[in-house]
This record gives C-alpha cells, sequence and structure tokens, in this order.
C-alpha cells in the first residue's frame, strides 16, 4: 500500500520486511506449528496489543521525546474498565468513554508539563507513569478484578473479515497514524518539532497543540491496548502492561525512529514490532528460556541502533 | 640552521588557511615578542579569529606556513599540543565548570592529593593566593556561576596565566566588563607582561587599545593590512588601515520608489541589552543596520519580531500599533526573519526542500488540518525556480544543500507565507560568491516588489553599497544614521571610516 510508505528509517523498510520474511519462514520450517492458524492469530493478538502503544509511541519519538507512562496507563485503562463496568454495572460504552478520557487527561498532563513546564520527556513522564501506576493500585487496593462481562469481553474473540478483532483495531490506528504523519498540518510538525523546535517556533508553528496532541495521542492507545488487553483477558489488573514502555520504544528503534527526533516511521514500527513478536514467538516454539529472549531483544535494540549510527557516518 | 629570533614568544610566517570557496588568511605575517601586549584588529570576518584558531590548533595541521615558538618552528598538531607549547586563549564562553567552587575549577583536571583524599586544604590556599598575587578576591570556596560575569572572568584568567602560559589571547574580553572590571583586566593584564608574557588583544573597542597595549597589526580581508607601535598612532589611522577597498560593482542594485512606513519602532528597550531605538523602514526601501560585535542590532530585531521579550517601547506595522509577544504574532503582521544562525533557527536540516519552503505556510494550505499536497508542491516549486534553489529535487533533505541554498530555503519559506518585511541577519555568511551575488539580487526584486527590508550586514561594502540608509548601532545604541545622500556623494574610504567610528563609540 503506497499509502503507508513515508520517509526512509534507518534500516530501510525493505530490509525490514526481508528480515521479517526470513525469520517467518525459517521458524515455518523448523516449527511448522507456527504457521498454524490457532498459533498465528495468537501472536497477532498479542502482537496488536503491544504494536498499538509503539504507534503512538512512534509519534512521541518523532518529536524528539519520549513517554514512559504508557506501560502504567495500560494498567490504569484495565482496572477502570473492571470498576466501572463489572464493581459498578455501568454499560460497555460510558464505561470505555470514561476510560479513555481518564487516560487522555494523563496524556494532556504530560504535554503540559513538557511544553509549559519545560520539564524534559523522560522526568515529566516518568513521574506521571509513577502517579498513573499508583492511582491503578490505588483504585482496586492492588486487587484484580475477575469476570468482566461478556458483552465486553466477547469483543477479543471476534473475528472481522476471518482476521482478530484486535488485529483489525491495531491496523485502523495504524491507517489513521499513518494519514496524520503523512497528509496534515500536525504530521508535518511533529517532524518539525522533532527537527528543529527553535526553527519551528520562528516560523510560527504552533507547538503546544501539537506536543499536547501527541501525548494524548499516545495515552489514548496505551488506553485502547489496556481495554483490548482486558477483554482479551477477562480481568482487569492493575499490574497490567509493566514494561509495555520498553517493548514499544523497541519497536520503534528497529523500526528506524531516531531518539534525537525527526525520524520514524509508522511502518517501520510496525514491522519493528512484528520482528520482536516473531523472535518471541520463536523463542516460545523453541523451548528457549524466556530470559534468554529477553537478551536477545535488548541485542536487537542495540544493534539496530548502531547499524542506524554507522550508516550516518 | 635557522637564525629566528628567540626574542619572540611566537612567530607566524606566511599563514594563509582557506575554506571551500573562501581565502580566509592570505600570507599572513604576524609575532608577539615577550612582555608585550600586541593587539590585532579589524573587521568582522577579517580574518581575526582565524589567525588565532590556527596558532591554538583548532584546524590541527591544516594551514599553511610556518610557525614558531620561542625561536623553535612547530608544526601544530591540534589544540592540546598548542596548550602544551603554553598558548593559552581566553574567548567570550568561559570555558569552566559552573557548578564547581572555584578552588574545584582552577584544579580541575590536577587536584592535588594526600594520599588517596584530595588535599582540599591545599586547593583552596593555593587557589586564594594565586587570585590575591593577581589582585583578584574572590570567596574561593563559592561556586564558579555565584560569582558575577566579571568575576568569572577574571578566574578564568588566572586559571590560565597560573597554568604556565607562555602567550594569552584576550577575545574581547571587555565585552562583558564594567569600567571598574576592565581597569582591574589590565591590572591583571599588566602583571601578566611583568612575567614575560606575551599578550594578544583582539577587541574593537579602539580607546583600550591605548590604554593598554604597544603595539597593534592591523588585518583586512584576510590580508595584512598594516603595523604600527601605539604610541607612534591613533584611532583615524587605524580605521583608516581597517576599511576601503577598491569598488565592486557586485553590490550595484538598482534601488526602487520608497512608499509609505511599512515598520516602525519608537523607543524600544530591554533592560541591559538596548535601550531606545527608534527608527522606520519605508516599502521599498533597504534599512541597513551596522556595528560591531555586542552591538545589540540581532536582539533588536529578534525583539521585533517576537521571539524574544522587550521592557519598553512599541512597534507600529503599516501605521498600526502592534503588541507582539511571539513569533506568530509578527508573522501575522507580515514580518519574516531570516536568523543569523540559519542552521539551528531558519531551517529543519532533517526535512526536505518542498517541507522547509512551506515551513511557516502549512496554516494557510490545509483545510481542517489536511494538508493541500497539490498547493504544497506547487509553493516549493514555484519558489525553487523564482529564487533559483539549487536542488536535485523537492525531497532532497535541506541538510544535503550548499550554505548558498539553505539561505535561498529560508527566503523561499518567508516569500510563500507573503511576509513584506523582511529582516535579514547577516544573510551571506558562510555563502560562496555566486550565491550571493544571487541573492543581492533577490533584494534588489524584493523592494522592487513593494516590500520593506532590512539589512543587518557587519560587512561594509555589504551594507553600504545595498542600503539605502544605514543606521549605525553601538553597545545597544542606536548612535547614528548615513543618510542616502551621504551613500551617494561621499567617496567610500571615508564612508567606511565614518561608519566604524561610529560604530566604535568614537564621533
Amino acid at each position: 500500500m503506497k499509502f503507508i510508505k513515508g520517509k526512509k528509517g534507518a534500516l530501510s523498510s525493505a530490509t525490514l520486511v526481508l528480515i521479517l520474511v526470513v525469520l517467518c519462514v525459517a521458524l515455518a520450517v523448523v516449527k511448522p506449528v507456527f504457521i498454524k492458524p490457532t498459533n498465528l492469530f495468537n501472536v497477532l493478538r498479542t502482537t496488536s496489543i503491544t504494536g498499538l502503544i509503539a504507534i503512538g509511541m512512534t509519534c512521541v519519538i518523532i518529536t524528539g521525546g519520549i513517554d514512559l507512562s504508557v506501560g502504567a496507563v495500560v494498567g490504569l485503562s484495565s482496572v477502570l474498565c473492571g470498576i466501572l463496568m463489572k464493581e459498578n454495572g455501568w454499560p460497555v460504552f460510558p464505561a470505555l468513554l470514561v476510560t479513555v478520557l481518564v487516560c487522555l487527561l494523563v496524556g494532556l498532563i504530560n504535554g503540559v508539563l513538557i511544553h509549559y513546564g519545560k520539564i524534559p520527556a523522560f522526568i515529566a513522564t516518568l513521574g506521571t507513569m509513577q502517579m498513573s501506576r499508583g492511582l491503578a493500585m490505588f483504585i482496586t487496593q492492588g486487587r484484580t478484578i475477575p469476570g468482566l462481562p461478556q458483552e465486553f469481553t466477547r469483543f477479543a474473540q471476534l473475528k472481522i473479515l476471518s482476521l482478530p478483532s484486535l488485529f483489525v483495531v491495531w491496523v485502523l490506528v495504524i491507517l489513521v497514524a499513518s494519514y496524520i504523519l503523512k497528509y496534515t498540518r500536525t504530521g508535518r510538525n511533529i517532524y518539525s518539532i522533532g527537527s528543529n523546535m527553535e526553527a519551528s517556533r520562528l516560523s510560527g508553528i504552533k507547538l503546544a497543540p501539537t506536543i499536547c496532541f501527541t501525548y494524548m495521542f499516545n495515552a489514548l492507545c496505551a488506553a485502547l491496548a489496556g481495554i483490548l488487553l482486558t477483554a482479551r483477558i477477562t480481568s482487569a489488573q492493575p499490574s497490567a502492561g509493566e514494561g509495555y514502555e520498553m517493548t514499544a520504544i523497541a519497536a520503534a528503534v528497529i523500526g528506524g525512529a531516531s531518539l534525537a527526533g525527526a525520524e520514524g516511521t509508522i511502518i517501520g514500527t510496525v514491522l519493528g514490532a512484528c520482528i520482536m513478536a516473531v523472535l518471541q514467538n520463536g523463542g516460545n516454539l523453541l523451548g528457549i528460556n524466556g530470559f534468554i529472549m529477553d537478551i536477545a531483544t535488548g541485542a536487537l535494540v542495540v544493534i539496530a541502533v548502531l547499524i542506524e549510527k554507522n550508516k550516518k557516518k | 640552521m635557522n637564525e629566528k629570533s628567540v626574542n619572540e614568544i611566537i612567530r607566524m610566517e606566511n599563514i594563509s588557511k582557506s575554506f571551500p570557496g573562501v581565502k580566509a588568511l592570505q600570507d599572513i605575517n604576524f609575532s608577539v615578542k615577550p612582555s608585550t601586549v600586541h593587539a590585532l584588529i579589524g573587521e568582522n570576518g577579517a580574518g581575526k579569529s582565524t589567525l588565532i584558531k590556527v596558532l591554538m590548533g583548532v584546524y590541527g595541521n591544516k594551514y599553511e606556513g610556518k610557525i614558531f615558538v620561542e625561536g623553535k618552528e612547530v608544526q601544530i598538531q591540534g589544540p592540546q599540543h598548542a596548550k602544551g607549547l603554553g598558548l593559552l586563549a581566553i574567548y567570550q564562553d568561559i570555558a569552566m565548570a559552573p557548578h564547581l567552587t572555584v578552588g574545584e575549577n582552577f584544579f580541575l583536571g590536577r587536584l592535588p592529593v594526600k594520599g588517596a583524599a584530595v588535599n582540599w586544604k591545599k586547593v583552596y590556599e593555593d587557589t586564594e593566593k594565586i587570585l590575591n598575587d593577581l589582585g583578584i578576591h574572590v570567596d574561593v570556596r563559592k561556586k564558579l556561576s555565584d560569582l558575577t560575569v566579571a568575576q568569572q572572568e577574571m578566574v578564568s584568567i588566572a586559571k590560565a596565566a597560573s597554568e604556565d602560559a607562555k602567550l594569552v589571547i584576550f577575545d574581547e574580553p571587555t565585552a562583558l566588563l564594567t569600567d571598574e572590571d576592565t581597569q582591574m583586566l589590565f591590572g591583571i593584564i599588566r602583571q601578566l607582561k611583568a612575567r614575560g608574557i606575551g599578550i594578544i588583544y583582539i577587541s574593537h573597542r579602539l580607546e583600550e587599545l591605548f590604554e593598554i597595549c604597544d603595539e597593534v597589526t592591523v588585518l583586512k580581508d584576510g590580508k595584512y593590512a598594516g603595523h604600527k607601535m601605539i604610541s607612534e598612532t591613533n584611532t583615524d589611522e587605524l580605521v583608516s588601515m581597517m576599511v576601503g577597498r577598491e569598488l565592486s560593482n557586485m553590490y550595484d542594485i538598482t534601488h526602487a520608489e520608497i512608499g509609505e512606513t511599512a515598520l516602525e519602532v519608537k523607543n524600544l528597550t530591554k533592560n541591559g541589552v538596548f535601550e531606545d531605538i527608534s527608527f522606520q523602514v519605508h516599502k521599498g526601501e533597504i534599512l541597513g543596520m551596522f556595528g560591531l560585535v555586542g552591538s545589540g542590532r540581532t536582539e533588536i530585531v529578534r525583539t521585533i519580531f517576537g521571539a524574544e521579550k522587550y521592557d519598553t517601547g512599541s512597534v507600529f506595522v503599516n501605521g498600526k500599533d502592534v503588541k507582539i509577544t511571539k513569533p506568530t504574532d509578527a508573522i501575522d503582521c507580515g514580518i519574516g526573519l531570516l536568523p543569523e544562525n540559519r542552521r539551528e533557527q531558519g531551517l529543519c536540516l532533517h526535512m526536505s526542500v518542498k517541507h522547509n519552503v512551506n515551513l511557516a505556510s502549512y496554516d494557510n494550505i490545509s483545510k481542517a488540518d489536511r494538508i493541500n499536497l497539490t498547493t504544497e508542491r506547487e509553493n516549493a516549486e514555484k519558489y525553487k525556480e523564482a529564487i533559483r534553489i539549487k536542488t536535485p529535487s523537492l525531497e532532497q533533505l535541506v541538510r544535503n544543500l550548499s550554505g548558498g541554498n539553505q539561505q535561498k530555503v529560508v527566503i523561499g519559506k518567508w516569500l510563500c507565507k507573503k511576509s513584506d518585511i523582511l529582516i535579514f541577519d547577516e544573510p551571506t555568511v558562510g555563502v560562496d560568491v555566486n550565491a550571493k551575488r544571487e541573492i543581492y539580487k533577490l533584494l534588489e526584486e524584493l523592494i522592487h516588489q513593494g516590500n520593506a527590508v532590512i539589512l543587518i550586514s557587519s560587512y561594509l561594502p555589504e551594507v553600504l553599497g545595498l542600503s539605502n540608509r544605514v543606521c549605525v548601532f553601538s553597545e545597544g545604541r542606536l548612535v547614528g544614521e548615513i543618510s542616502e545622500e551621504e551613500i551617494r556623494n561621499t567617496p567610500s574610504q571615508e564612508l567606511e571610516k565614518k561608519a566604524v567610528l561610529m560604530a566604535s563609540g568614537i564621533v
């Protein structure tokens, strides 16, 4: 789809596709169960959830910022679903609406702290991360809330056009984000700010709305991820999403986003997320120790960044 | 065997240095004797900084000519090598650690130890002694950033002196100092002299030279322009040596009909930076702003543009009193600013030519946030043609363009936004000759279209050649104006001399 091809990342999209294809083929040969629909669909479902966060994170990274609070927002949204739907009997739609609004507020706080407060993104989102996680824990006093209503959890099992519903949601967000980055003024501003905030300011670009939008969009992605995750596991957990911010950043970086800003594409991040997911699944199927997989993933991120640095020389 | 006089701390022979398209230094001879303060003067761009940088190893061994330190020929390899040879430079940016105490800064990298622990007593006692010997009295246990700027500078000079320097270079040392501090600085310089150290003194403040220097060398356009003993000359003569060139028709542009006032500034003041600035710019006019380092021109135009705040005064655009507090306000009034530092303030280097030309115009070409891609591309094409931006494609990343073409992209950005009051801050710095000519032609076209242009330039032939009239600034004040008549009727040598004298605060 020409529509999705954005600017070239350091590891070009073509290279990433190649790596992904090679990995899939190799895994399919060694463990044919990989390509069985049950397995593939499960991989798609899991990837969709972490992949959703990676999409929002890409936009944040392009502006030259970072958002460490997304994992905690996943937990917060999970808890809100549980409290509202299970413990207070709210119907699905209003409950989801309030959940999303609360998470958007977290995003807005991030944007305000970073732009108006001039607090470095790392510190600001570290703070909101702690606060969100704390809030989630506080609301449920650390408990999980099992047995969420059927009308809600049923969605996670649905198939739309014979693809898992979660995956379809991810694709929709991918399309929206790609559109924003490529065809809208906000998208251009996101790249401009990442490239040179001062030049952007001196060219009349409105920094505040763009930055707040970016962090709120990221929070929205995290909220969606939390909602879908909760629907999938049918219980609300305040600890949900722990570590998701790292996976999201890793996917974006492998996909060519630069933490210095102004570089990154949605398609690159998607490929990065898929590569990580296939590696993870491969590790499971081959019975490789989970910790070794963690080390491998970390190494992969470092290698991707080194390649990016070398290409620049 | 080379019989070079050991009565010279340094000797530079036939030094030449070129950059792509620019001959920064041509065949310069310069030497400094012990216990001497040797002034190095010239206009902006004359080559003073380049000469010092060659000596201090900033360019490594990429220079032509010979350098002798205390009679021995050396090939400067790099800054550490220069430092090791006893050459020290004090620049305007104070290169020390602000969060550490004075004593810690003094012994940075060479803290004395007693066993395994730092000998703090010795650190502070020694620092205090060295400072007191030079007449500097500060609390050595205070954090450096808690001292006044002047005191920080003194400490930095003392540190240089304590590191066995043979030669100390001062680059615009009094720019940030009060008269009192300046006298203290001179006291320290005399002490250094007494120790046999050779001193190079760079300053635009010509009167100072007569207080503290012994001899002076003048550079002009990268070439040696003269040498005098201070006792045998005066400011008038020095300025004459600094200016005056053959006429070049590069600056000959056809001026346009002057229209009504486009921009007026009244009593604009920013405490400590500039005071009581009032001037007007008309449609079809190029108003030159000339001044030396520290004159405040960039700060003034940045304030007009809303990039910095001011304390009192007013700005009128087309007769209307406008309150400009941020760049968006100025841009909405039709003002565009080409910043002095185009890479850091004018361009998004990672993005394409197309993106940068449209950078200020996305509000105009979007509906409900969706960009009209056709208009975006057409805009970029139109201005690429109009200003002759040399690029293989509109998608080319701006960081890959030459300096001149990058500058054209910034101009294109404001033309695309249809700004009609354009402020150019040093537009041809780092731009090759051909691109310069093209930018001058552009200026000509702009004024014939009725736009108002402010041209900040420190290069006299340029600013006097292109402007209708020139406002001269010195130390944050508008000291005078050179009228259209004067520019037309006065011989260039005399004109340039007048400008420099005004800018130096003399006359």
